[in-house]
């Protein structure tokens, strides 16, 4: 167990952000809060820098697709306290056509490479990243792989085609 | 008494002291027996690939034991594994190095087809970037179907005409790769 409880965490947290925050749920004992764009770097930064919390490791920075919601695409971050061995989940929901968020950098140089692949797969831009281009696909792709409306499948292939097996 | 084979004469005359065949067949004869194959492994077919040029299936029996990692001394291609997108221009790069004549063999389902890995990410087969020779199908293949591919190249190197890489078919082919 930690040596923070997820009470205290959010205790702490809504003393500063207050009205900002919602508590999403605790699934597994893992804090999830979610927020909105304009606040998450102060969120981030007051997490990192509390002498208390001291969140000092992003774990992951990745995001999630909801087609048909109305906010459709989501930033998650997984933060961990490695001095008090607790983690939170915060996740910030993005209206349709306007996927911008801030960029996590200022507050962990880390989570520059996680950017670029959120980027990658989701097309979320991250405004003020340092390099922000893709990662692990191919520089001349034009879909963003992970969105749903994206077929999984390579539209190249042959050997699956309906002839090859009666239909 | 020595149970060492050794490769059969092409058909020619002969006669006392001496022999007369074409040149086609001798080179075609001396190629297909010193290929050395360029090991384009990326996956679980490069272990089988190691098994096969292990001692028990050993592809040394057919002249392959000298394995070249520049792709300018090779002379056959061995893509043995997935092959992404990202890799594709490397893949291209690297068959564009080798000297003519130069064969390509795919071996097992990912370089021939994609697969399993139907998706975004991944060449559905290396005849995308590069042309084929011989396609060796299994998930991985066992080292005899590795070998049997191989013994398919030689066959080819060694009927190949010797101005068959001058063909207008086989420019035409290049071509349709953007080769040349």
């Amino acid at each position: 167990m930690g040596k923070i409880t997820n009470e205290e965490l959010l205790k702490k947290i809504s003393e500063k952000f207050g009205g900002q925050i919602t508590v999403v749920g605790e699934p597994y004992g893992l804090l999830t809060i979610e927020t909105g764009r304009e606040q998450i770097i102060d969120i981030l930064a007051f997490l990192k820098n509390d002498a208390v919390l001291q969140f000092i490791y992003l774990t992951d920075l990745t995001a999630i697709h909801y087609p048909g919601l109305e906010k459709s695409i989501g930033v998650i971050y997984h933060l961990h306290s490695l001095v008090n061995n607790v983690r939170v989940r915060i996740k910030v929901f993005m209206p349709e056509g306007d996927f911008h968020i801030p960029t996590a950098t200022v507050v962990w140089e880390g989570a520059n490479w996680m950017e670029r692949e959120t980027y990658d797969f989701f097309g979320v831009i991250f405004d003020g990243h340092p390099d922000l281009r893709r990662i692990l696909n191919v520089d001349d792709m034009t879909v963003f792989p992970m969105r749903k409306e994206f077929p999984l499948e390579d539209p190249n292939r042959v050997d699956k085609k309906d002839y090859f097996f009666g239909r | 008494m020595s149970d060492i084979q050794l490769v059969e004469a092409p058909p020619g005359v002969e006669g006392a002291g001496f022999f007369a065949t074409s040149l086609d067949k001798v080179i075609g004869l001396a190629r297909s027996n010193s290929l050395w194959p360029l090991p384009f492994a990326t996956s679980c077919c490069g272990i089988e690939f190691m098994a096969t040029m292990a001692s028990h299936y050993d592809l040394s029996r057919f002249g392959a034991e000298r394995l070249s990692f520049s792709p300018r001394q090779a002379d056959l291609l061995m893509v043995m594994g997935t092959i992404s997108k990202k890799m594709g221009p490397v893949l291209r790069q690297v068959y564009l190095q080798m000297a003519e004549p130069r064969w390509v063999m795919a071996v097992g389902a990912c370089a021939s087809s994609g697969g399993i890995f139907d998706t975004y990410s991944v060449l559905q087969g290396i005849d995308e970037v590069i042309p084929v020779d011989v396609y060796v199908p299994g998930c991985p293949p066992r080292p005899e179907a590795i070998i049997d591919g191989f013994i398919g190249i030689q066959k080819l190197v060694q009927t190949e005409s010797l101005r068959r890489r001058n063909a207008p078919e086989y420019q035409k082919l290049l071509a349709s790769y953007g080769i040349q």
